[in-house]
């Protein structure tokens, strides 16, 4: 049998139910292995070791009474940017440090009674801001195929932990690629539900309106069973979906037969790396070759998706940031006027990145600027949206690239915030137009570096794009390779 | 040269929800400062707002009532601006869709009735109370996040006069609507005013300044008293109005300028995207028009017209939704209507006015006044007994039958007992007897004085004048 830290969690689930192993003995492996190597990935920025263990022993107390839960045992891993009652939650920032969460949210609350044990904050670019970890206020994560290069971002840590077989599964969060991105990063599997699809309640906002909770996970079947927990309507969270929860995992194990993929021309053209054109091209003769009919089509919109993502985006975290003033929780400087407070406060407590975004976002919801900036970029937001209702006229979901280029080295695009913003180029229009996508790996550049496929498919398609990832996983080996890791400690 | 203002008035209404606008903590006042708060009226991150039904309904309940168009669609939006008192330093409030536009309210001042226009109401979420402590300062978030009605008028009104009938006209609209409690003392209305003067003729308005502050109706009244002469004298000397924001001081009645500072605001509005848009439908909306309560002029007419009251007594009952609501309940309890209202009008709205306190907070019920009554009505008791009576239940309450027995107040209509003290008030005072009989009516009172005085009050006065007239032949 592999070592314990290397199962997915399906596999887990079954050890655990089969008694071939208890929840505390998979902790204990676990963080055993994150003593081993996190010091040369820094995936996490916390772990309360004892929460984890009275959790786990929960976990094997509840299976020894007979009880049995979907996740029964198994330690999931979260970004910090959750909130998990008792436990830090910095979102990658000093404005945070120290904070801790007074409740929990609705996905923790969801993951507990499926009995998952939640260990480990995940690593962040601050406030979900980022492409690469590198603006995380506790250091970067480190690419666990080569530690000269970035996870990715924003949820780097998660898929860093996750390639590197120390989280079993994680929950990230999504506003314009933060769970694909790094996940095609790392040779993972990164789902973006639809909006509305699981409650943000507890999970601090970037952008309100394009935020959504996603797992990354070690395979297709993983992702399936997160999202059975984890969706459903939430009271708590008015934009919460009020649509049935089907068994995710139902979509799995069928052929592609049936159904029509498009490749949008607009994602093959310049900029895209020739390796990963190679492979998502590749990737896509495996789909034909499974049924899959494949026909091209046209998204005429998404040259305007990063300008647009970057207005509407700002514009929302410009305001959703204005709490973190230093007066109620959190870092605060001390002054003699609120002012003075509030801009020290600020000043001292928010990362570069962050105070570039918010600046943005209150220029384009300025006075003057406002229609300009701020109204035209929900107009051209609906246009992209009808763009992909054309497309999927004639298709069920579309492949393409998940990022232009794997994973790059430290610093190579931190000086450049353009260029930067350009690696969400072919996930952040999903976040506007409101579907859902899930990266799969599909193949290495010539360094060694992994690959990622996106399937996009229209608002609650989930399974569809379970489906073609599963059936795609199932006929190649990419998700099954591992990083060589050198024992740091 | 002649003059004219015209006043705006943005009114603040506190509803009367049992909780917040966005969480579940309680809207309640009074409490120990940040006891009703929970992670979302705190602003904590991760937290979102979920909008309260009610809170929309006695909104558009409001507009119903002041004639307003009600739409059937209208959003949330975030209103940016860094103060200790907004806890995630944005206000969720309703910028350019709100639930109710226009709508009027009629007001009547020296006799002439004049149609005061609506231009809309919306909801938003209050904001706390900072309160400063020697050199610190504290912000108690109780109030924090409460709903919020908002009612913007046009600039319809032209004197101080007219804005205190109409603040007044809508107390009683609101409070009638079972909207808001109307407590001026817990601030649940707040007034800013918008002032502006021209000459009587001219076409545009005048630069306006906005008056801020004012704690009371009387304020507004004040404040106005002050701002519109001091306009006035501004631009007789040549002077320009400056656009600004003034803040009334009670203490010293006079309006002084803000720092331009809070002026130069740009709130930067947008949609609030954690809320979705409020979509109400054609049914639940005809629903809450259904349910709309009585207003003060039908229930007037109402009372006139089924209990034969004057139009005068009917509107003293209605002008204070909770003496005709006192009323009618008396009524309910069987109290004949021109002597419960007579009773209320007098004896019963002087202790109100007496003490400040509400109809209901007095020792007596509706039940009471009922019974008191009734025992008038049935000769039980006569009127000064039942003053009487009346006091001892507004000063320790209790049944007014009961004690009518227990203290033997029951008037004597025995007939031998009041012709035996008809016998000795007239053999006792033989001077009153030739008055009377000398044709000055005012010695027939005195003897009648002398009979119940003989009775101790309790003797029937109707019956003891019978008796005197039989015996003085
Ligand atoms: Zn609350």
């Amino acid at each position: 049998m592999a070592a314990l830290t290397e199962l997915t969690v399906s596999e887990a689930v079954r050890v655990l139910s089969e008694g071939g192993t208890t929840s505390t003995s998979l902790l204990e492996a676990l963080l055993q292995r994150i003593d081993q190597h996190d010091g040369a990935i820094h995936a996490y920025v916390s772990i309360d070791r004892e929460d984890a263990m009275r959790q786990a022993e929960a976990a094997d107390a509840r299976r020894k009474r007979g009880e049995s839960a979907p996740l029964l045992g198994v330690p999931i891993a979260v970004k910090d940017l959750f909130n998990v009652k008792g436990q830090p939650c910095t979102c990658g920032s000093r404005m945070l440090e120290g904070y801790i969460a007074p409740f929990d949210a609705t996905v923790i609350t969801r993951l507990r009674e499926a009995g998952a044990v939640i260990v480990g904050r995940l690593n962040m670019d601050e406030f979900a801001m980022g492409s690469s970890t590198e603006n995380s206020a506790w250091g970067p994560s480190r690419n666990p195929w080569n530690t000269d290069c970035v996870p990715g971002g924003s949820s780097g840590g998660n898929a860093a932990a996750v390639a590197a077989d120390i989280a079993f599964a994680s929950l990230g969060t999504d506003t314009g690629g933060s769970v694909r991105q790094p996940a095609s990063f790392c040779g993972c599997v990164g789902l973006k539900p639809t909006y509305g699809r699981i409650s943000r309640y507890g999970v601090v906002a970037y952008a309100s309106s394009l935020d959504q909770v996603g797992p990354v996970t070690k395979d297709v079947r993983d992702t399936a069973l997160l999202m059975n927990v984890m969706s459903g309507l939430d009271l708590r969270d008015s934009t919460s979906l009020n649509v049935p929860t089907p068994d995710f995992t139902t979509a799995l194990g069928r052929d592609l037969r049936g159904l029509r993929l498009g490749l949008p021309s607009e994602y093959f053209g310049a900029g895209l790396d020739p390796e990963v054109e190679r492979a998502v091209r590749a990737a896509t003769d495996v789909c034909r070759s499974l049924g899959a009919e494949i026909v091209s089509v046209s998204l005429p919109q998404t040259k305007f998706a990063i300008p647009t993502y970057y207005v509407i985006a700002t514009a929302e975290a410009s305001a959703n940031l204005a709490r973190f003033d230093g007066i109620r929780y959190g870092a605060r400087v001390k002054a003699d006027s609120p002012l003075e407070l509030y801009e020290q406060t600020r000043a001292r407590g928010f990362g570069s990145e962050v105070k570039r975004r918010i600046i943005l976002g209150t220029y384009v919801l300025s006075s003057g600027y406002y229609d300009a900036y701020y109204l035209r970029a929900q107009k051209v937001r609906r246009w992209i949206r009808a763009g992909f209702d054309d497309a999927f006229r004639s298709c069920d979901a579309l492949l393409t690239p998940t990022a232009p280029t794997p994973a790059f080295r430290f610093g190579e695009k931190s000086a450049d915030p353009l260029q930067m913003y350009l690696s969400d180029i072919f996930t952040a229009t999903v976040n506007l137009a409101g579907g859902c996508a899930l990266s799969v790996p599909c193949g290495f550049s010539a360094t060694g570096m992994p690959i990622g496929m996106q399937v996009i498919g229209p608002a609650l398609a989930e399974e569809t794009l379970l489906r073609v990832g599963h059936a795609y996983e199932q006929a190649t080996d990419w998700h099954l390779r591992r990083p060589q890791l050198k024992a740091s400690v | 040269m002649s003059w004219q203002a015209d006043i705006g008035l943005e009114i603040h209404v506190q509803l009367r929800t049992r909780t917040k606008m966005f969480c579940g903590c309680p809207n309640a006042f009074g409490a120990e400062p940040n006891t009703h708060v929970c992670p979302t009226c705190l602003g904590y991150p991760g937290t979102l707002p979920v909008a309260n039904a009610d809170a929309i309904r006695l909104t558009v309940r409001s507009g119903m009532l002041l004639d307003s168009t009600i739409g059937l669609r209208s959003k949330f939006d975030r209103k940016n601006y860094f103060y200790p008192d907004v806890s995630k330093n944005y206000q969720i409030t309703q910028y350019d869709e709100p639930l109710c536009i226009g709508g009027h309210l009629d007001i009547v001042v020296d006799g002439q009735t004049r149609r005061i226009g609506i231009t809309r109401i919306h909801l938003e979420e209050d904001v706390a109370k900072n309160i400063h402590f020697g050199s610190d300062s504290g912000v108690d978030f109780n109030r924090a996040g409460t709903p919020l009605m908002e009612i913007v008028t046009e600039p319809d009104l032209h004197t101080p006069e007219e804005a205190l009938a109409f603040l007044q006209a809508l107390k009683q609209v609101l409070q009638y609507g079972e909207v808001s409690d109307c407590n001026l003392e817990q601030g649940n209305i707040r007034c800013d005013i918008n002032c502006s003067v021209r000459q009587v003729g001219a076409e545009r308005l005048g630069t306006k300044t906005e008056l801020k502050n004012m704690n009371t109706f009387r304020g507004v009244f004040r404040a106005l008293q002050h701002e519109i002469p001091r306009q006035i004298r501004e631009l007789e000397r040549g002077r320009s109005i400056v656009q600004e924001t003034r803040r009334w001081d009670e203490a010293s009645g006079r309006t002084e300028a803000m720092r331009g500072k809070e002026d130069a605001h740009d709130y930067r509005y947008f949609p609030e995207p954690d809320l979705p848009p409020v979509q109400l439908t054609e049914e639940e909306v005809a629903r809450w028009r259904a349910e709309l309560p009585e207003l003060p002029v039908a229930r007037r007419a109402r009372l006139v017209q089924a209990h034969g009251l004057p139009e005068y007594d009917a509107g003293v009952l209605v002008a204070d939704k909770e003496v005709a609501d006192f009323f009618e309940a008396a009524l309910q309890a069987g109290a004949p209507a021109k002597a419960a209202s007579n009773w209320i009008m007098t004896e019963l709205l002087a202790r109100v006015s007496e003490t400040g306190a509400s109809i209901h907070s007095l020792r007596i019920t509706p039940a009471a006044l009922a019974s008191l009554l009734q025992l008038v009505e049935k000769k039980v008791i006569n009127g000064p007994t039942a003053k009487e009576v009346l006091a001892l239940v507004l000063a320790e309450g209790g049944e007014p039958e009961a004690i009518v027995k227990q203290r033997g107040l029951a008037q004597v209509s025995d007939t031998g007992a009041l012709e035996a003290f008809a016998a000795q008030a007239i053999s006792a005072n033989p001077k009153s007897v030739a008055d009377y009989q000398a044709g000055k009516p005012a010695a027939f009172e005195f003897l009648v004085g002398q009979v119940m005085r003989l009775s101790r009050g309790k003797a029937n006065p109707q019956l003891v004048r019978e008796l005197l007239k039989k015996q003085l032949g």
